[in-house]
């Protein structure tokens, strides 16, 4: 058996390019699988913080909903207010009720000026507390907000780094900032949240952004905290019939959207779902291009070494022995087309998550999956061996003498 | 008359030891289209153990096919092969092999070495086949390299070798099973007459030792000068038989 594997690599180690060419296919196949699968499942953590689903009994209520472009309240023609987040609180199954602002503003610091988004926080200590526990806010540096503070904010990480800050400084709590050209004092930085718009966001008191933003009782998005986490779906019902009534639109006609963490976890699956059918399919199709190839090469080669199968089988060697050499070669090959392809994939997979990484901000980091390495090799081994049999057999069932001949 | 030849040469051998190899009425016909072309019409014949007998005929004469069909590569169209008293006519391919891979080595005008083997390990792969284990196939390929002069160039690889070189390898290989029989087609044919001759001191010392050797070749002065036996081959029968006795060659009825 060993020797098998040793002739084999002899016999491969001679190869021409040509037959290294024909495992392209393999490897570009085993490629694209590891790298799906090693990006896939952070890309999934990735879109989840960027959502905002650290609170699993939290609902997201918006005008216009999710599938509308833009930021979310953007474009919308009757957007929900402050009474709407009011009676959603005083529902059975509702908990609290959170009106949320997010609103472009103008922000300067170091002689720059850039635009940013404010999210606001009510004045109130219950409500206040509602949304750092909904967004699970803690202070990295400095303190949140509290009920009474004035011309204070508090920042999202990314400030505090200076390559990220977009103002060539770290910001400090402390520090002085222009929002709209009004002075506020920077009064605490976020830990990190690994959102795009949590590590970048300026918490503000709801007074202060609706002077500098003005925009009355409109709210963007009503964050739903409830009670139960086995009455979800039973909330949301709930809160859709309220709203219907509220707006006067009829069933199947609904102008907002009532979002609970699992339909966007199943939203955000959907969509990486169909990427990775997309994915497999091309993988699918490049590992049986590959096997053709390796029917292609073993085919050739048993051609061309005829002489030599004549020669084993001169000296003693049984059509079974013929049979597995070649077979064992043309799974070699598979193998060798698998590592470089599980080498590739890592390659792609690791510099995918530190794309995705810098990015959005999130901290994945990369885990050898030794299992799916092992199987993957194992499966482009099995790949190249079934490849291998047709051409295996018919260098098995060569007639000694016309072999020898080389015909 | 054909059952008074078969008598006779039954009790010939018993006189002189047991017959390796038996051909009766040995037919090989192969159809072109329409013709049938017969390579070989009819051949019977024995060796016995410890002979060196020469098969001798000119290109087309069928000796080839003989060749094939002695050292059991191929399986006749009618007529019977006996080796070792075992009839192989009709057998599988893969149990051909497994005799011819214990009882025959084969050497080759090409040599036949695998290329991408060492010296060494071509001499262990029929050994290989016998399910020999590692450590024995080892021992008797050095052994072998070593009597065949070729100790210190164990670990060369086939085209690092001369072509006499390479031909005295494929001696060790073809004895590495230990079998019964060398087949030897044209041994000297690619060579030189220095590396030739050099190979055929190998082959005469083989027979010394008691191994029965099949020479075949065109060249009549070389069967002449080593084998006891000629077996004269033209167009696939056996046109006569000549024997060395006394320094002599003298034709005797096969």
């Amino acid at each position: 058996m060993v020797n098998y594997f040793l002739f084999g690599f002899r016999n491969l180690r001679r190869r021409g390019i040509r037959s290294w060419l024909t495992l392209i296919g393999i490897f570009i196949g085993i490629a694209a699988v590891i790298s799906l699968i090693t990006l896939g499942s952070g890309l999934k953590a990735a879109i989840g913080a960027q959502f905002g689903i650290s609170e699993t009994q939290v609902i997201t209520v918006q005008a216009g909903g999710l599938n509308s472009y833009g930021p979310p309240g953007s474009l919308v023609t009757n957007p929900l207010t402050r009474q709407d987040s009011e009676a959603i609180g005083k529902l059975s199954f509702v908990e609290y009720a959170i009106p949320r602002v997010i609103e472009s503003i103008k922000m300067e610091f170091n002689d720059k000026l850039e635009i940013y988004n404010a999210v606001s926080v009510d004045e109130d200590e219950q409500s206040m507390n509602n949304i750092y526990e909904a967004l699970d806010l803690k202070a990295e540096q400095g303190r949140l907000l509290k009920p009474g503070d004035t011309n204070r904010v508090v920042i999202g990480y990314d400030y505090s780094i200076k390559e990220k800050s977009g103002f060539d400084k770290a910001i400090k709590a402390g520090d002085k900032i222009l929002i709209q050209d009004k002075k506020f004092e920077v009064i605490g930085i976020l830990e990190k949240q690994g959102s795009l718009l949590m590590d970048k966001v300026v918490i503000m008191m709801n007074g202060e952004l609706e002077d500098l933003a003005g925009y009355g009782d409109n709210v963007d998005i009503i964050a739903v905290k409830i009670k139960d986490r086995d009455s979800m779906d039973r909330a949301k019902e709930e809160i859709e019939k309220l709203l219907r009534k509220r707006r006067g639109v009829k069933v199947g006609e609904e102008d907002f959207e009532v979002q609970t963490p699992d339909a966007i976890l199943a939203s955000v699956n959907t969509i990486l779902g169909g990427v990775q059918v997309f994915i497999v399919i091309i993988a699918s199709i490049s590992i049986i291009v590959g096997a053709i190839g390796i029917i292609n090469t073993m085919t050739t080669s048993v051609l061309e070494r005829k002489k030599e199968i004549g020669i084993m089988k001169a000296i003693g060697a049984r059509n079974s022995n013929i049979f597995y050499q070649f077979l064992i070669e043309s799974g070699m090959m598979g193998l060798a087309g698998g590592l470089i392809g599980v080498v590739f994939g890592m390659f792609i997979g690791f510099a995918g998550l530190i794309g995705i990484n810098s990015f959005l901000g999130s901290e994945l980091s990369l885990n050898m999956n030794y299992y799916l390495i092992t199987s993957t090799l194992i499966g482009s081994f099995m790949v190249g061996a079934i490849a291998g049999i047709a051409p295996a057999m018919q260098a098995a069932k060569q007639n000694p003498v016309d072999a020898l001949r080389g015909n | 008359m054909k059952k008074s030849n078969k008598t006779n040469s039954l009790l010939r051998a018993k006189k002189k030891g047991k017959d390796v190899i038996r051909l009766n009425e040995v037919f090989k016909i192969y159809k072109m289209g329409e013709t049938e072309v017969k390579a070989v019409a009819g051949i019977s014949l024995e060796i016995k153990e410890g002979e060196f007998v020469a098969i001798m005929g000119p290109s087309g004469s069928g000796k080839s096919t003989s060749m094939n069909l002695i050292g059991s590569l191929d399986t006749p169209t009618k007529g019977e092969i006996y080796l070792d008293h075992h009839n192989i006519s009709h057998l599988e391919e893969s149990d051909l092999a497994q005799i011819r891979g214990k009882k025959i080595g084969f050497i080759f005008q090409q040599f036949n070495l695998i290329p991408n083997l060492t010296a060494k390990e071509n001499v262990m792969l029929p050994m290989m086949f016998q399910n020999v284990s590692t450590e024995a196939r080892e021992k008797e390929a050095e052994r072998l390299l070593t009597m065949i002069e070729l100790g210190d160039r164990m670990d060369h690889y086939p085209n690092q070798l001369s072509g006499g070189q390479q031909q005295r390898v494929a001696i060790a290989r073809a004895l590495a099973n230990d079998p019964e029989v060398v087949l030897a087609d044209e041994p000297t044919g690619n060579l030189d007459t220095k590396s030739g001759g050099k190979v055929i001191e190998f082959l005469e010392a083989l027979h010394k030792k008691g191994k029965t050797i099949i020479m075949v070749t065109h060249d009549p002065e070389l069967a002449k000068l080593h084998a006891e036996k000629i077996y004269w081959l033209v167009d696939g029968l056996i046109n006569k038989v000549t024997k060395k006795k006394n320094n002599k060659w003298v034709e005797i009825k096969n």
